[in-house]
Formats: C-alpha cells, structure tokens, sequence
C-alpha cells in the first residue's frame, strides 16, 4: 500500500508542478462553471413562468439543474480525460524512468493502482471545482443532497472507469500525443455506441447499447444506485487496471 | 554475490544474448566490455529483474531473478544508460521518491539522501530542477539513485557515456571508491575505463562472451603474438631500413614521422618477444645517433579489436597494429 502512495503522491504533485494539472482544472472551472450558469439562468426563467400557472407545481433543483449539468460534465470529461491519462505510462516509457519503476522493488499492479490513484486524485480536484458550483444551490434551493451524494458516486465510478482505460493505452504507446487520440477515440465511441439501439433490436444493437457509458450514468444522476450500473463501471476499471498490467509485462518483454 | 548460468534472450528471431555463463564474488569490480549492440545492456536488464531471460538462470544474493524478484531488487542499485530521472522534479524530491520506492523506511530516508548527495557530491544542486541540470550532473543524479538503498550490487550501464573528460575521471573515481562495499558491474565501449576500474573484465560480442580475464592478464595473453618496438635514430634514412630489416626475427620496418629531424621507425619482431636491445646494439655499431627506444604494448583496445573481429571473420593472421596513443584517444569520445 505505501508503494501504491509513493507512486500516487509522485503522479499527483507532477500534474502541479508541469502546467497540465493548472489547465486541466481551470479549463473544467471555466466550462462547467458556464454549463453551471446557463442552467441557473433558464432555471429562473423556467420558475418565473411555473409561478405563474398554477397546475405545474413546484419545480425540482435536483431534476432541472443538478441533473443536466452532471450530463454535461460527462461532455467535459470525454475531452479533459485523455489529457490526464495520455502522459500516465508514455511518459515513463519515453523518459527511459520506467525501467527505476520495473526495477525497483515493488510490483507490477502496485504501480498501476498508483498511477490510477494519482490521475483520480486530481479528478477529484475537478470534482470538489464542481461541488463549489452545487454548493451555491444550497444557499437559495433545498436540493437533495443524498441524490447528489449519489451522482457523485457515479462520476468517481465513471471517472474511475475513464481513468483505467486510459491508463491501459497509455501503456501501449511511448508517444503521448499517439495515446491521446486513441482514447479520445475510444471514449467518443463509448459515448455514441448506444445509437444502434435506435435501429437495431438484434443482439449487437443490445450490446452497443449495454456497452455504452453514458446511459449507466444516468441512473447516477437521478440519485438512484442500479446494479447493473454499479457492475458495469467496477468490470470497466478492473478490465482496464488488468490490460494495463498485461500491457506492462510486455513492456518487459519487448523493451 | 552474482551467478549467471547458461542465460539467452531472444526478440522474436534475433538472439540478443547466447548461453551465457559468469559469476562475479562479493566486492568484484567487473568490466563488460563490447561494441555497441553486443548484448550488454540486455545482459544488465536480466540481472536487474527488468527482462526475464529467455533460458538459463541468473542469481543475485542467492536470489532467483525470476523466482524472487523483489529481493533481488532490493539488493541492487541500476543505473540504466540514460539516466531514469524526472526533468521535472527537483532532485531533493526525486530522491525522496527513490528511496521510497526502494522500501527505505520513513524515518531512515531523509539520511539516505543526504549520504547519496554526499557520496556523489551533487548536494549544491539538490534544490534544482533536475531537466535544468547539465548532462554529467544528471548522471550523477542517476548514480545518487542507484545508491540510494545502499545496494550490495551497483549495476552501471555506460556511467560514463556522454560525459566529457574530467566528468568521466570524477565518476571513475567514484565507482573506484565505491569499491569494496558493493560489487560493481559496469558496462562500456571505451576500454581504458574498464582497464582502470575494473578487476576483471568480460569481454562480450554477438550475445556471446569471447573472454574473461583481468586487464592486464588480457593484454599479456595476446602479447606473445607479436612483439614491438619503436626508434627514433639520427642517421642515413636508406641504410637504416636495410640494416634494421635484416635482423633476426624482425617481421617488418616502417617508417613514421621524423622527430626533430630524426626518423623514427616502428619495428615488429615474431614470435621471440622484445628485440630492443639487439635492435640498440644494431644502431649503435652502426655509429648512428639513438635517440630513443621503447616496447610498444599491445594495449586493450588492440585485444579487443583482435577478439572481437576473429568472432566475425575468420582469424586475422597478420600482427595487429601497436598503438599507444589510442588509450588517450579513447578518453576524449
């Protein structure tokens, strides 16, 4: 466990002191913080007429601001994820530094769940910049907090499953940009997959859509923890923490 | 305190090392000496636990590389040819990291530092960045690494790769004191640093050692097959030649530069050694001015120039070229 914190900690304080860490999270402030504002503004909006027809009822925070704007920090994560995960292992690889990991005395897998931790500590960072943005709901709104606790639950599983995946191709690669792409791509078709299901009720257009990311998510952001959800994202990070180490050994071999 | 037995590596088709088989003893400073490609980076990685050998086994401590990994690990320090540092950390930081991840304990690390920055006398740029760091500091950033844990066995991939001249005599230094409490390997292209640091060395070419011996036991083996001398004389050119060339056991008389307006003649003997004083008696009958005669050694380069090209071709018959300004040469690469 102190060696999966070693190579954490490093991981972590690299996002600080090379600039990708700063960009990263100012890029997500700044974009979330405007999907943020956008859905308070037509919220507002939205209440003002709701007010004035008797038979709508009150409106829900939760459904009509927490909701959407956790939907579009999925959109964010698509792109500044692969920034996080990109330099991961290629870095290493390039740098020649992989061979002090392989040769030191810890072992593969400890070096893999540190480099994951380290990438999810600095999502969590983007994920205490959002949590700024839904504390100011607190101050003018009632909105539930245990459905948000919930949500929150989905986007560590997610971010998690993100983390891992990209972490996988980092290790295939000594070129960041080359990994970069490539799980950009990757993360753009778990993002679109679940399209089949609109024309295909076959076995494929059923996996596409099983396959896809956003849809588990969603359940999340309604505050409501399924199963096969939970499931789905734990197989996508222990799958991804696994071809990493696969990936890893054969580093060895073929270095 | 290393056992190598029978180990080849393969990539694919290629055979990077082939049955190779050594021991070193605890407090040994071994040489691997060889042309760039000869498998001596892929060797060290074997030892290191970084590549698994393909056959054979490797023992380092009593410990399986395979079996064991992680003590063997623990008991050797590797700098790999390219130092494995992070241009982006300070080296007060990257040595902290290091020492974790050798498994020092927390409260033994920050003494640790201090004896690798002492040891590798870098502690003036410990607050640096290290990508800030010219290339013989950055070495030694790798050396502090490797040393860090205290290591029984240091593994040195080329320290002196890329330094310039008194960076490369400083890290000599180092390693040579180094000695004693470590067993050393270290690896090279350039021969006069193995043939100063090193108690032993093995000469290694296609995958394949070709020989092993100390330095100077090496020089002398392949002595016998040709002794040489060389003269500077004040005298008529055209008779020197001819009287030179007509002395028993002598193979053949050249010509070098002229030195203060004397020439100076390069004389190789057989099978019989040194002709130097029959070549001074020679000369001196002759009533010319001898201004100079000294035995021309074959030096390490020529030994290993000799072995590893009788490993490509066939056996060279003719008597290699002596040469002793090549040691020189070899420290300014």
């Amino acid at each position: 466990m102190r060696n999966v914190w070693t190579i954490a900690r490093r991981e972590l304080r690299v996002y600080f002191t090379s600039p990708i860490g700063y960009i990263v999270l100012a890029m997500f402030a700044l974009i979330f913080g405007w999907f943020f504002v956008n859905a308070l503004i037509i919220f507002s909006q939205v209440s003002v007429q709701a007010a004035m027809q008797p038979d709508m009822g009150g409106l829900n925070v939760n459904q009509y601001i927490v909701q959407p704007t956790l939907g579009n920090f999925t959109i964010i994560l698509l792109f500044l994820m692969p920034m996080l995960t990109m330099r991961l292992f290629a870095e290493e690889r390039r740098q020649g530094t992989i061979e002090l990991l392989l040769t030191s005395p810890i072992k593969d897998y400890e070096i893999i769940w540190g480099k994951w931790l380290g990438g999810m500590l600095l999502y969590g960072c983007m994920l205490l910049v959002a949590l700024v943005n839904f504390g100011v709901l607190f101050f003018y709104a009632a909105p539930d907090w245990k459905a948000l606790m919930v949500a929150y639950l989905g986007l560590l599983l997610m971010g998690g499953a993100l983390m891992a995946l990209g972490a996988f191709i980092s290790t295939t690669t000594e070129n960041q940009i080359v990994a970069g792409s490539i799980t950009f791509g990757l993360f753009l078709l778990l993002w679109v997959l679940n399209w089949a299901t609109q024309y295909s009720t076959s076995a494929f257009g059923e996996l596409a859509g099983f396959l896809a990311m956003p849809p588990h998510f969603e359940q999340f952001s309604k505050g409501v923890i399924e199963l096969k959800d939970t499931v789905y994202f734990l197989s996508a990070i222990a799958l991804g923490l696994f071809l990493s180490k696969r990936s890893l050994e054969s580093v060895r071999w073929k270095a | 305190m290393i056992k190598v037995q029978g180990v080849t590596k393969r990539y694919g088709p290629v055979t990077a090392v082939r049955d190779m088989s050594f021991d070193v003893a605890a407090g040994e400073i071994v040489g691997f000496l060889g042309p760039n490609g000869a498998g001596k980076t892929t060797t060290m990685r074997i030892l290191t636990g970084f590549l698994p050998p393909t056959e054979g086994t490797a023992e380092v401590a009593g410990y399986d590389v395979q079996e064991e990994p992680i003590e063997v690990k623990r008991r050797i320090g590797y700098l790999p040819e390219s130092p494995p540092v992070y241009p982006e950390m300070e080296v007060n930081s990257y040595l902290e990291f290091v020492a974790r991840l050798k498994g020092i304990p927390n409260i033994k690390i920050s003494a640790a530092i201090d004896a690798a920055l002492d040891k590798t006398s870098i502690g003036d740029v410990r607050g640096k960045l290290i990508g800030k760091l010219s290339k013989g500091y950055r070495q030694r950033v790798g050396l502090a690494q490797a040393l860090i844990h205290n290591p029984d066995v240091l593994v040195l991939d080329e320290p002196t790769a890329g330094l310039d001249p008194g960076q490369i005599r400083e890290v000599r230094e180092l390693v040579t004191s180094l000695a004693g409490d470590h067993t050393i390997i270290l690896s090279s292209h350039i021969l006069s640093e193995v043939a100063d640091t090193c108690g032993r060395v093995i000469i290694i070419s296609e995958g394949s050692i070709v020989a092993t011996d100390t330095p100077d036991n090496l020089t002398a083996r392949l002595q016998g097959s040709g002794g040489a001398a060389e003269l500077e004389i004040d005298g008529p050119v055209e008779e020197i030649e001819g009287l030179l060339a007509e002395i028993n056991g002598v193979q053949s008389v050249s010509r070098g530069r002229d030195v203060a307006g004397h020439s100076t003649w390069l004389v190789q003997s057989g099978e019989q050694g040194d002709p130097r004083s029959q070549l001074a008696q020679v000369v001196v009958n002759a009533g010319w001015g001898l201004y100079g005669i000294k035995q021309v050694g074959m030096s390490l380069e020529d030994v290993f120039l000799k072995l590893t090209a009788s490993e490509k071709a066939s056996p060279v018959e003719t008597a290699p070229v002596p040469s002793t300004v090549a040691e020189e040469k070899d420290g300014a690469e």
